[in-house]
């Protein structure tokens, strides 16, 4: 090699570089790190740092910050990562809530929106944008798996319960959707409330053969535990986010043998999967839970799209992104005409493997759902 | 609607008033003697739950932990009391709400910092697990037969150490006039400490017992925190009959509201509509029971007002 094809060399590799966004790019992380929902958002940053960490990019710089799940902090910290940080892109809001507070204001000036969590109805609706994705589904799904597999787990007399919130009717909506049996009671509580006695006997009392459930948090601990000990005994099945990895700890075996409708599960059969959940477990000391799959699936989303197109760039950039070209630990991952995933969902069953708890695939609930509000989207 | 089912839910209604009561009578008696308004009192509560998970998660044994929370509480109690609430009793109720705010901080950060944000893990003992059946053939859970009993027997030894003890005389003595007890030899810094150690170690057994029943996390202490206050208005400050009253008549009222509602509102509604409106109106009940309760009686069902 002479020295003149030498050079052509460093310059066509210099080429190469631009054209494979080497250029840095600043996402902005704002989730909930302190107060009571403190878990999810330290889930969701784990599974994201976990990801650009495997990928050792350094074009890729990330700011976090704690949002203490109110809306306003939200919103003054997504003012100052775009004004003074000026990131290019934001993720990581755990609640919906806050995603609505923070998501409309900060496409419209022209940052990329990642969601690794929340996605409320609205956003996936009338108020789609083409500068918000959410990786990890629309708000809906995992109550659309629970409600399409009830039926089939035996449960055609359901009682239905959720907070008395706008999630919690949604929730009860989204499990009716595909849910071919009765509905011989429906229940919402307060949001936030301890005790379920009185839920516990109005169950006792409905006739019905397996119930539905829909409290996040220490909601669902306190009244999973408290099910478990009033011996009514029916089936329960709920969304995974009832009975997440870091909660059935905390409920012990009262949890052993709930269903719950996910999207992704340490068991799912795949080499990104595999790789995903044994980096955690080496790099954290934990299992991961459904919100560290949402964070690393978004981390390597977005360097998937680093790795094709200039942030600079919004419409290649969207683009790359768009083309969803990455291993998702789901296996499948395709976005739809509304940049919402088209995924198959799953029911789980809460197992004990050896000293903790865990979950594990027991059947398919629905293949290649995108979402409810599809044709409201106009983009 | 059966009738069994309206006394399980009544019975429902006893327990959580009862529970309610632990943390109220603290608080009442906080506030009556010493004139404190102490928002930390929920962060007493975690405690008592944290303290009770983590010895019986290392131990094996309930017991050891429900011995471990009040122990815990109490020693926290005590410690706030002469570190922090000593220097408060002076100032006005702005300042001391300030400074038991900051606790509540302090406490939260403070626990998480110690156990991490996970939820912990704390069951109920297996002698108690379970139901049994109650004649009329209603099956309840056993342990919440013994929150009850417990509460009862708790309430009792109460009315028993401020109506017939030394300590009780001295008690009412520094919630009638402070200045004279104190001429008359009486250590009332001590007393002080005595008295909000004795409220602390109970919200610290009250956050255990309902612990094992709930999810132990951070935060758990601030929803009951409101319901307690609620308590002691409706009871009336100080009184300790009035925190047993109240916190029944909050219980009562809560679990038959949130049950009987929706039913209602479902005989003229449809059923999706009635049980969201009933659901709305039940989380409100307590409170419009507050307000009828200060109309009528502005000091509290057994206030001095």
């Amino acid at each position: 090699m002479n020295a003149k094809s030498k050079l052509l060399a460093a310059v066509a590799a210099l080429a190469m570089a631009g054209v494979a966004g080497a250029e840095p790019l600043k996402v902005g992380m704002i989730t909930t790190l302190s107060g009571g929902g403190a878990s999810l958002g330290i889930d969701t940053r784990d599974g994201f740092m976990l990801a650009v960490k495997q990928a050792g990019n350094p074009d890729l710089e990330v700011v976090i910050e704690d949002d203490q799940r109110k809306p306003d902090v939200a919103v003054q910290l997504a003012d100052k990562m775009i004004q003074s940080d000026k990131v290019d892109v934001l993720t990581g809001i755990v609640w919906s809530n806050l995603a609505m507070a923070v998501v409309p204001a900060a496409t419209a000036q022209g940052k990329f929106y990642l969601s690794t969590n929340a996605a409320p109805s609205q956003l996936a609706g009338k108020g789609c944008n083409p500068n918000y994705f959410s990786v990890s589904y629309q708000n809906d799904n995992l109550h659309e798996a629970a409600g399409a597999y009830a039926a089939k787990a035996g449960i055609t007399r359901a009682f239905i319960m959720a907070p008395n919130y706008p999630a919690g009717q949604d929730s009860l909506a989204g499990f009716k959707r595909f849910y071919e049996g009765e509905v011989v009671g429906e229940v919402y509580t307060q949001l936030g409330q301890t005790d379920y006695a009185g839920e516990i006997a109005q169950i006792r009392a409905s006739g019905a053969d397996g119930v539905f459930i829909f409290l996040p948090g220490g909601m669902g601990i306190s009244f999973v535990k408290q099910y478990a000990d009033s011996g009514v005994g029916l089936p329960l099945i709920g969304p995974a986010f009832s009975f997440e990895q870091t909660i059935i700890q905390a409920m012990g075996d009262a949890a052993l043998g709930v269903l719950n409708g996910a999207n992704w599960s340490p068991d799912l059969d795949n080499a990104a999967n595999t790789a995903f959940v044994e980096g955690f477990a080496a790099e954290y000391g934990r299992l991961p839970s459904v919100y560290a799959s949402y964070g690393y699936d978004t981390a390597n989303l977005l360097l998937s799209a680093m790795a094709k197109a200039d942030v600079k760039d919004a419409d290649a950039f969207r683009a790359a992104l768009r083309a969803a070209d990455f291993d998702s630990v789901r296996g499948d991952f395709a976005f739809s005409p509304s940049q919402h995933p088209v995924q198959d969902l799953y029911v789980r069953e809460v197992v004990r493997d050896g000293d903790i708890l865990t979950n594990r695939i027991v059947g398919t609930a629905i293949e290649d759902r995108s979402h409810a509000y599809e044709d409201a989207c106009k983009m | 609607m059966s009738v069994m089912l309206l006394i399980e839910q009544a019975l429902n209604g006893l327990q959580y008033g009862v529970m309610l009561f632990l943390m109220a009578a603290g608080l009442t008696l906080v506030f009556g003697v010493m004139g404190l308004i102490n928002l930390a009192h929920g962060s007493l509560f975690m405690v008592g739950a944290f303290a009770c998970a983590a010895v019986a998660g290392a131990t094996g044994s309930f017991w050891l932990g429900l011995a471990a929370s009040l122990a815990a509480a109490a020693a926290a109690g005590a410690l706030v009391e002469l570190t922090v609430i000593r220097r408060l009793y002076a100032r006005d109720h702005l300042d001391q709400v300030l400074a038991t705010f900051a606790l509540i901080l302090v406490f939260s950060e403070g626990t998480r910092w110690l156990f991490g944000s996970f939820p912990l893990y704390l069951d109920i003992p297996d002698a108690l697990a379970g139901p049994v059946t109650l004649p009329g053939g209603i099956d309840y859970p056993l342990y919440r037969l013994v929150l009850i009993g417990i509460g009862l027997a708790i309430a009792g030894a109460l009315f028993w150490l401020i109506g017939r003890t030394r300590l009780g005389i001295r008690i009412r003595a520094g919630e009638a006039d402070r200045e004279m007890i104190a001429a008359l030899g009486v250590d009332i810094s001590k007393l002080y400490t005595i008295v909000f150690a004795l409220g602390a170690a109970l919200a610290g057994l009250a956050g255990a017992l309902v612990g094992a029943l709930q999810s132990v996390q951070v935060g758990m202490g601030e929803p009951v925190l409101i319901l307690a206050f609620v308590v002691i208005v409706i009871g009336g400050i100080g009184s300790i009959k009035g925190a047993l009253v109240g916190a029944i008549l909050v219980g009562l009222t809560d679990t038959l509201g949130r049950f009987l509602l929706p039913i209602l509102f479902s005989t003229f509604m449809e059923t999706s509509a009635a049980t969201s409106v009933g659901a709305a109106l039940a989380s409100m009940l307590i409170y419009i029971l507050m307000a009828g309760v200060l109309v009528v009686r502005p000091g509290g069902l057994y206030g001095r007002a």
